[in-house]
């Protein structure tokens, strides 16, 4: 990649939700700032700009990341999905369902990034990723609260939800186990 | 103009919620706005953005005390896309809830505190903007500021203002000297709490619009009327020409009650440009520059008899606040109604210190002062030797021990009761740091918890159209407590129409002025006022029909009376439109409004490094009829998980040098993780409150965060035998006072 001043303004064709977007952009422009300021996805949210809340989470190629933390420009040959290419308010995926019923969410800052990462966390569990709470692996059906808790514990939620969060991800997992 | 008043004069025989005969008021809702936040698809403040959209960025002051001498903003100026460097002395420095209308100019000068406004600086892009501010130089002469409350603590005084005789500053009666000397058993101790931050998930964030000399401003605010008035002052303009608009708040806990610096920068840099103007704090500038919770130390002494009955009741808090400042932490708030007991003194003296606002904060006083008054039943139930809870059923009040008034509904006795039994607490650890499970201390806790049921004027408008839908209009907000749902479910079950016919706008200053997000008042204000709205409307739908309003049902769209069944857009015309209002009255001097509550908790504590961690939890309320158990459970867990975060976390750490926050930062400042939180039990009791407001209703926001830490702290010292009056309680204060980890008993 050539060198690239700040302040230069780089063209850019970012992937998300499955659409083409091409942008000019100022090279310092973070992922999460592109898909808020520019793509005016506002549903993935900043509530730190420093990687420490999880408000930003979104899923680069499946996996969660932090978008505050990443800039636009490292991200031309990825697929993006943000809260808004998951589901509709008419057409909720089964995650976003699961949080209404549970009420996991209060004022709902923190909420798209608890459902993405919830996503991006059950691959990981899948996929045999450890963790403090115990080595496991498997359908998502067979994890339990501990381990989704330490796994969520970059999700922040001040208006302390988390309860009614690990809730909807134990009934959510627990239905695509059904499903598969 | 309103078309319907209730005023709170009187106790309300009955509710005519529960004239519904399938009401939805009572059961668990799912929030009406749940699949717009789940979906990412509600809209909140930063997330506007009007034609010729600039962006401004906050400078600062880089010292704690003293003046700015100057500002050299040439380098920045000149970068790409920069657009001014406003220095206006409007901008506001003490912003919050009790700055008042008058919203007083302070000056970019004079520094009071380490972070606060000196200037904004806007660019065509927020990249460009925050590069530039950091370019500019500030030059300052420092002067000597108070920066360590503790060492200040001779200079405390009295605080110069009640708050509307809400805050009572001292209060006495009887002799606690003297009593104190001859008591069976006594408890005099100090208790201290660090400045605390609100750190709602959505930083405080305002887009301002000017339009033919009208203000619209996006914020975040939690009550945008009081903030418009304050904005309007700021701008010298008339309430009328300005506009805030605030559908949703990513939460609030009192940080966002006032005007904060960020609106009025907004508002001035979109003036001075004459094009839109967006200034979003950065997480840092939250911590810094909007409000905290001030620090305490509070000396509690409890003296009884040998009976067990309190003989002295006496807390003196110190807290701290910028000079000029009305607001204080008034943490002996709740010691005034817990407990009987004759003798009696509760006192509050502020050191004036050059450190960030204080302002209001998740139940301000009753939240940190049943952290102190809490631990001390505790320590002295220890010294009776009593159970804690026997203690308390000892010194329950028949009426108010200090005004003599009655409580409106008082069901602490049960609260206490049924949470000993969901808990198990027959069962629990009776030997201080005498209970091990493997490689951890097991301790068992409780608290009590009190919150005032406060009471403020609230408008709403409720229309019926022709096609019967109905629509609440109020500038009340939703900060995550679910005003949304709660006045849907009011309005559909007053006038007998399902949920999803029902349509709920709030967060705007056009629409009829609320009592605001704030002191737990919201739905109760909000919704008798949508309450009143109903009453009168169904009043003229019985016109409509030419029968005496007590003789019709309002159900399933339907107004049905003995041979008489119509559906209700059959009589409304062209629509109907009606706005109710809500009055405090005698009912809130007359009596003590309070909602109750107990908290159990075990926490386990590492034998061997003294990690905590928060096992198990039991809470039981009482706060009149529940609105939505499901909205008013998550608010609860949340004031729960509050209360936690403060008995073992959270701590804004000033430096002594200049009351700078060192730890500004989400990964410095510690808000529980999904990690501390087991799974929360919460159980409301079945109460009606005829004299609180005709929905029978009292608050419950802010009642999970009384006494929960209380609770965290008593079963710390369950485990391990330590009591820490310093919270924090860190690992670090309960290490050296550990159990030999071989002396302690294994678990059967
Ligand atoms: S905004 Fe990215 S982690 Fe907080
Ligand atoms: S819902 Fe408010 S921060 Fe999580």
């Amino acid at each position: 990649m050539p060198w690239i001043e700040a302040d230069e303004s780089v063209p850019l064709t970012l992937s998300v939700n499955g659409v083409s977007h091409h942008l000019d952009v100022d090279a310092r422009v973070t992922l999460l700032d592109a898909l808020r300021e520019h793509l005016q996805l506002t549903g993935t949210k900043k509530g730190c700009d420093h990687g420490q809340c999880g408000a930003c989470t979104v899923l680069v190629n499946g996996r969660r990341i932090n978008s505050c933390l990443s800039l636009a420009v490292m991200h031309r040959a990825d697929e993006i999905t943000t809260i808004e290419g998951l589901g509709t308010p008419d057409a909720l995926h089964p995650l976003q369902a699961a949080f209404v019923e549970t009420d996991g969410f209060q004022c709902g800052y923190c909420t798209s990034g608890q459902i993405c990462s919830a996503i991006g966390m059950l691959d990981e569990w899948r996929a045999g990723w450890p963790s403090h709470a115990g080595a496991g692996a498997g359908p998502a059906r067979t994890i339990d609260a501990a381990e989704i808790r330490e796994r969520m514990s970059g999700n922040l939620c001040r208006c302390a939800a988390y309860p009614r969060i690990v809730e909807a991800i134990t009934r959510y997992a627990a239905g695509e186990g059904a499903e598969a | 103009m309103t078309d319907a008043t209730v005023k709170m004069d009187a106790p309300f025989p009955a509710s005519l919620l529960d004239s519904a005969p399938a009401p939805t008021v009572g059961t668990a809702q799912p929030r009406i706005d749940g699949p717009r936040k789940v979906s990412g698809t509600a809209r909140y403040a930063a997330e506007h953005f009007p034609e010729g959209l600039a962006h401004g960025v906050l400078l600062r002051a880089p010292i704690g005390c003293g003046r700015i001498t100057g500002v050299d903003a040439e380098a920045a100026l000149a970068m790409p896309g920069v657009l001014a460097l406003i220095r206006d002395e409007r901008l506001i420095r003490n912003g919050g809830d009790f700055a008042g209308a008058a919203a007083p100019v302070q000056g970019v000068d004079e520094v009071a505190y380490f972070g606060q406004p000196i200037g904004v600086v806007v660019a065509d892009s927020p990249e460009r903007a925050r590069a530039a501010a950091l370019s500019v130089k500030v030059t300052y002469e420092a002067a000597p500021g108070v920066f360590d409350m503790e060492a200040a603590r001779g200079t405390a005084l009295p605080p110069t203002d009640d708050i509307y005789g809400l805050f009572l500053i001292h209060t006495e009666q009887g002799d606690v000297d003297r009593t104190a000397h001859e008591a069976a058993a006594l408890v005099d101790a100090v208790w201290r709490t660090p400045s605390q931050s609100h750190a709602a998930m959505e930083p405080h964030a305002s887009v301002a619009v000017w339009q033919d000399g009208r203000l619209t401003l996006h914020a975040s605010y939690q009550s945008p009327v009081v903030t418009r008035d304050q904005l309007a002052t700021v701008m010298g303009l008339q309430p009328s020409e300005v506009r805030i608009l605030s559908p949703f708040v990513g939460g609030g806990f009192g940080g966002k009650l006032g005007v904060m610096p960020e609106a009025v920068a907004a508002a001035i840099a979109a003036r001075h440009l004459g094009r839109p103007v967006k200034v979003v704090m950065t997480r840092q500038q939250v911590f810094e520059t909007t409000g905290r919770r001030p620090m305490t130390h509070q000396r509690v002494r409890l003296a009884a008899d040998a009976a067990g009955r309190l003989t002295v009741l006496q807390h003196e808090t110190i807290t701290d606040q910028l000079a000029g400042e009305v607001f204080f932490e008034p943490a002996g708030l709740a010691t005034h109604l817990l407990y009987a007991g004759e003798n009696r003194l509760v006192d509050h003296k502020v050191v004036r210190t050059n450190k960030l606002l204080g302002v209001s904060m998740r139940a301000p006083g009753e939240a940190i002062g049943q952290l102190a008054l809490e631990c001390a039943m505790d320590e002295l139930a220890e010294a009776l030797d009593l159970d804690p809870i026997e203690l308390r059923l000892r010194n329950e009040p028949e009426r108010h021990p200090e005004l003599g008034i009655p409580f409106s509904s008082r069901a602490l006795v049960d609260c206490l009761r049924h949470g000993a039994d969901r808990f198990g607490w027959a069962s629990r650890n009776r030997v201080p740091g005498g209970l091990r499970d493997g490689e951890w201390l097991v301790g068992h806790g409780m608290a009590a918890a009190a919150r005032g049921n406060l009471f403020g004027p609230s408008r709403a408008r409720v229309r019926i159209d022709a096609g019967g839908r109905v629509m609440v209009e109020t500038e009340m907000t939703d900060i995550g407590t679910g005003t949304y749902t709660v006045l849907a479910q009011i309005a559909a079950d007053l006038l007998g129409v399902p949920l999803a016919r029902v349509e709920v706008r709030l967060g705007d200053t056009d629409d009829p002025a609320s009592a605001g997000s704030g002191g737990s008042w919201g739905a109760a204000t909000s919704g008798s006022a949508v309450y009143a709205a109903c009453a009168e409307l169904r009043a003229r739908l019985a016109a409509a029909a030419g029968l005496p309003a007590d003789t019709l049902t309002f159900a399933d769209g339907m107004v049905t009376a003995s041979g008489f069944r119509r559906p209700i857009a059959e009589l409304v015309g062209d629509g109907l439109s009606v706005e109710g209002s809500v009055q405090p009255g005698e009912s809130n001097s007359r009596f003590n409004q309070t909602s109750y509550g107990a908290h159990f908790c075990e926490v386990r504590v590492h034998a061997v490094t003294g990690e905590l961690r928060v096992a198990r939890w039991n809470s039981v309320f009482a706060a009149g009829r529940i609105l939505n158990r499901q909205t008013a459970t998550s608010q609860a867990i949340g004031g729960v998980v509050f209360g936690i975060g403060g008995a073992l976390t959270e701590e804004l750490v000033h430096d002594p040098r200049s009351g700078k926050v060192v730890n500004r930062d989400l990964g410095e400042y510690h808000v529980p993780v999904h990690a501390d939180i087991p799974p929360i039990d919460v159980h409301f009791l079945e109460e009606r409150d005829p004299v609180a407001n005709p929905l029978l209703a009292k608050g419950v926001g802010e009642l999970g965060v009384c006494g929960s830490g209380a609770a965290v702290a008593n079963a710390v010292y369950n485990a391990t035998g330590v009591r820490v009056r310093d919270f924090p309680i860190t690992l670090d204060k309960v290490l050296a006072g550990l159990p030999p980890v071989s002396a302690a008993r294994r678990r059967a």
